[in-house]
């Protein structure tokens, strides 16, 4: 095996790191939204809902979420297509997005208890409903309060999407392992590129979320 | 301030009180639905069976998942252990006023924190496997990205003591290594053991990770003992539970030094300081 097709097997091991990150990652924001909005509802049921789910999730190890993903839910017959390389990818994005989103939530919730009480009283003044007052006037401050470390929790995600390659998941580790079974005398070597392309990907998202903090962050 | 979530709506009236009542019992029945298929989806697939239980009050298997959990927490102790002190030691090459120091220390903790923790295990486990087995290379893995992290987090603490600290330490005629020794880690450390044990916890999470380059530990037993009784689910929740607790009374008691702290805090933590954060 020649160099050149190493590389191409590395390029599509970046390939599904960066697709599962970018599914996970939006799931991750959706969800964690809806969560922090149920922590901070006026609807107990939902508050305490919400804080439940993010304490016990927050406190299970990302492999153990994944092991129940990978191995439990085939087990209760649930399945999302027809070939098994779609389902473990299904269970794995699953799996990152129900860790991840509570790590958002929690970030979201720290933002929105820095925003000014006056900006909460204000919208209710002229009149705006809870869920209006939420959408249009805490959340997009929290969102801009919280990049940098909303960064730091996404950073977090790229890397753990490597936990992925142990269950079936095509990725940068689970390339990594297929070069170095056919090419044993360059293990080094393919270790250090394999950390090379997470740094590489870890800066680029940094350099994003640098842009992303000097264009919306509101200095308080 | 207030709680945000008492601003975020008012006190409310009567209607929005029916409305309240009327929003929590359709979020509490669709919950428990929720709930009921998860449970349903369980007893279809017969994991709520008695026979899927009944192996755990066997005292081999009650003995199996004690190993598996003693093998869990030994990893995270002797890794906490070794991440402190490499924590320490990278924290004092990064303040070192010595660019020939500083700056290789720098570049070595950027690359171990940027990598994923699994990489550094497989790396280990890869290279040196053979030589120190799997317990020693989820534990040096471990080390090494949470070392960093804790050194960076440490750091931020000595930076953060005030400056006078130091100044008055230095006119008393203390040397360099005693400034820091004495007076400017020890600050540092109290100040910042909330985060600390927060690193902590995320540390005994990792260790969950031994699973994947076969150390027997926790995960290991459950999916061997799993696909022996064939009860993978019933098993796998055990193990969560287990799990879960301990890293709940790790956090709890983070979350008990802080409090303590509050109340009589020797250095305040500055801006930079509650800056540095754990990495999951």
């Amino acid at each position: 095996m020649d160099f050149l097709q190493l590389l191409e097997m590395f390029f599509s091991g970046i390939w599904g790191t960066i697709k599962l990150f970018t599914v996970a990652l939006i799931g991750a924001l959706v969800l964690g939204t809806i969560l922090a909005g149920m922590r901070v509802s006026p609807t107990p049921v939902l508050r305490i809902a919400a804080s439940t789910y993010i304490n016990v999730v927050r406190n299970t190890p990302l492999t153990l979420v994944m092991f129940f993903c990978a191995f439990g839910l085939p087990f209760l017959d649930i399945r999302f297509g027809a070939t098994s390389s779609f389902n473990s990818f299904i269970y794995a994005t699953l799996a990152l997005t129900a860790y991840t989103a509570c790590f958002v939530a929690e970030t979201l919730k720290s933002g929105i208890s820095t925003i000014p009480v006056g900006q909460a009283e204000a919208a209710r003044a002229v009149g705006l409903t809870f869920g209006q007052t939420l959408s249009q006037v805490i959340l997009p401050q929290a969102f801009r309060t919280v990049i940098p470390p909303l960064g730091s929790v996404i950073i977090a995600l790229l890397k753990n999407t490597s936990i992925a390659s142990a269950f079936n998941n095509r990725e940068l580790i689970s390339a990594m392992r297929n070069a170095i079974e056919v090419r044993g005398d360059l293990v080094i070597p393919l270790l250090f590129g394999t950390a090379l392309a997470y740094l590489i990907l870890a800066l680029i998202l940094g350099r994003v979320f640098d842009y992303l903090e000097r264009k919306l962050v509101i200095l308080r | 301030m207030s709680a945000p979530t008492q601003v975020l709506f008012d006190e409310p009236g009567p209607k929005a009180r029916r409305n309240n009542i009327i929003l929590s019992i359709v979020s509490a029945v669709v919950l428990a639905g929720l709930i009921a298929f998860v449970i349903w989806k369980f007893a279809d697939a017969g994991q709520l069976d008695s026979a899927k239980w009944y192996p755990f009050s066997f005292s081999q298997i009650q003995l199996v998942l004690l190993k598996g959990m003693g093998a869990t927490l030994k990893v995270a102790v002797v890794a906490s252990v070794l991440a402190l002190v490499v924590g320490v030691v990278f924290a004092l090459l990064r303040l070192s006023s010595k660019k020939v120091i500083s700056v290789p220390g720098t570049i070595v903790l950027e690359f171990f924190r940027g990598v994923p923790v699994l990489l550094l295990i497989f790396a280990m486990f890869l290279i040196f496997g053979n030589t120190i087995g799997a317990f020693w290379s989820v534990v040096i893995g471990l080390t090494l990205y949470n070392g960093m992290v804790l050194a960076e987090i440490i750091r931020a603490g000595i930076l953060a003591v005030p400056k006078g600290q130091r100044e008055a330490a230095m006119a008393i005629g203390l040397r360099p290594g005693q400034v820091m020794s004495l007076v400017l880690m020890p600050q540092a450390l109290r100040a910042m053991m909330p985060t600390i044990i927060a690193q902590i916890v995320v540390l005994l999470k990792d260790s969950a990770l031994g699973f994947i380059v076969t150390y027997q530990d926790l995960l290991y037993q459950v999916n061997l003992i799993g696909r022996e009784y064939n009860n993978l689910l019933p098993t796998f929740l055990v193990g969560a539970v287990l799990f879960i607790i301990i890293n709940m009374i790790v956090a709890g008691i983070a979350r008990w030094l802080e409090k303590r702290l509050q109340r009589k805090s020797t250095a305040p933590v500055g801006a930079e300081g509650l800056s540095a954060q754990t990495a999951a």
